[in-house]
């Protein structure tokens, strides 16, 4: 092997890397907020709606699952303007990211609340309790411990995956890599930075997430 | 632009062998990778079970469309130019390798350590103890996540279209760039990749809930 590392134009296009990290990391947290503001929706369409709701809901989980998101992604980047919605590069990822994290955000969900049996509402109910307390005292507490610890890695999954909007130019690390690596031809280098940064995000945000965990449930919730 | 046709449609399927192609020979390079990864995961020699704990973080930790970029790129890099047919296959491998050897430490891990200090006692050696004790209680727990990794790793065939390899998804892109109709041609692409992917989710679904069961009695 007689190649020389190069990584002086890395270097020179630190700021490149460092603003295609940060919008790496806004792109995930809107995706993930979204996601969980529709997930909470669906998995309660999913688990207590009416039924051609609860079957609505399941097939979307079951298509977005079992299609690839790159597929999905085309669908609607290159879909979406035939019907007269008009997207940039950046809005076309966000919903992509959305409406995948979604689907696995919903199964984590409903897991939750699926997990909390009707004894423990009429438990809560026969103590006095009125419904409101059940919730927040009974229901909640619990179904938290089961749904916060999947979402962190869903969480880091999601930051991963979004890499894959590189594939529309979205404004994010991996196509900052492209870019950096189609001006100074040093692909291996402005990928083994763009891997390095991806790899050290999520370290960081497992050892958060235990952290976090571990400071709200306690040492017998953590993995 | 011109309109789709039957052709067309033909010209997709004939692109789908490649993605079944594709999965599974990065489902066989993965499992080798895999076998190799979760045994030397739960070695009792400390620097191998080191290396892959580390080649699980790596592999785990960072984008798979990043992996596959490397490898590409990595192969010119060290003068042995891989093409995007064997880059895809060695990517997909390697990072099939990572999940299928934490997914198969934990079914050895299940295994009570009484069985292995068994087979011990019974002067079985580390090879016996492995395939005829071992083995055969993993494989029960092993295969429902297997299976529904399977599901995974045919979705993430879908990168080599970035790499440039003409395999379901790259055909549908060339497909659109000709006729583009977006929604009739991505939508049959996923629709094939449903086909494909569905019957194994539920699959693997069954397994598991089969497999709690028998755990419950």
């Amino acid at each position: 092997m007689n190649y020389v590392f190069h990584f002086g134009d890395m270097w020179n296009a630190r700021e490149e890397f460092l603003s295609g990290a940060l919008m790496t990391l806004r792109l995930s947290a809107l995706a993930m907020v979204a996601s969980l503001v529709i997930a909470v929706l669906g998995a309660l369409a999913r688990t207590s709606g009416p039924k051609p709701l609860r079957l609505l809901v399941a097939a979307y989980v079951e298509i977005i699952r079992n299609t690839p998101f790159l597929v999905q992604i085309f669908m609607i980047f290159f879909g979406l303007p035939t019907v007269g919605v008009r997207l940039d590069a950046d809005e076309g990822a966000l919903i992509a990211l959305i409406l995948n994290g979604s689907a696995y955000t919903i199964e984590i969900v409903r897991a939750g609340i699926e997990n909390i049996g009707h004894g423990q509402v009429e438990g809560a109910l026969a103590l006095g309790l009125h419904r409101l307390q059940a919730f927040r005292l009974v229901v909640l507490p619990q179904a938290l411990r089961i749904i916060v610890p999947p979402l962190g890695s869903q969480f880091i999954l999601l930051m991963l995956n979004s890499s894959v909007c590189s594939a529309i130019s979205a404004d994010e690390l991996t196509s900052a890599a492209l870019d950096i690596q189609g001006r100074t031809f040093r692909a291996f280098e402005a990928f083994i930075v763009a891997a390095a940064i991806y790899f050290a995000l999520s370290l960081l945000f497992s050892s958060v997430f235990a952290t976090l965990e571990r400071a709200a449930f306690g040492k017998r919730n953590a993995r | 632009m011109r309109s789709f046709n039957v052709g067309d449609l033909i010209y997709l399927l004939l692109a789908a062998r490649w993605t079944v192609l594709l999965s599974l020979i990065a489902f066989a390079g993965g499992g080798i990778v895999g076998l190799i990864i979760a045994l030397m995961r739960v070695s009792e020699l400390r620097p191998a079970r080191w290396f892959a704990i580390g080649f699980i973080r790596v592999f785990q930790g960072t984008p798979l469309l990043l992996q596959l970029f490397l490898v590409f790129f990595g192969g010119d890099m060290v003068g042995v130019p891989l093409g995007a047919w064997l880059s895809v296959i060695l990517g997909l491998s390697l990072n099939a390798g990572a999940f299928l050897g934490e997914i198969w430490r934990g079914s050895i891990q299940a295994v009570p350590n009484g069985q292995i200090e068994a087979a011990r006692a019974l002067g079985l050696h580390y090879g016996q103890r492995m395939l005829r004790v071992v083995a055969p209680q993993a494989l029960r727990t092993a295969i429902p996540p297997t299976v529904g990794f399977l599901v995974n790793l045919i979705k993430s065939t879908s990168l080599a279209a970035i790499i440039g390899f003409v395999e379901l998804t790259r055909a549908g892109q060339q497909l659109n760039n000709a006729t583009f109709r977006p929604f009739l041609i991505f939508g049959l692409v996923a629709l094939v990749y449903f086909v494909m992917c569905w019957p194994l989710t539920i699959f693997a679904s069954r397994l598991e809930r089969r497999l709690a069961l028998a755990y419950k009695r």
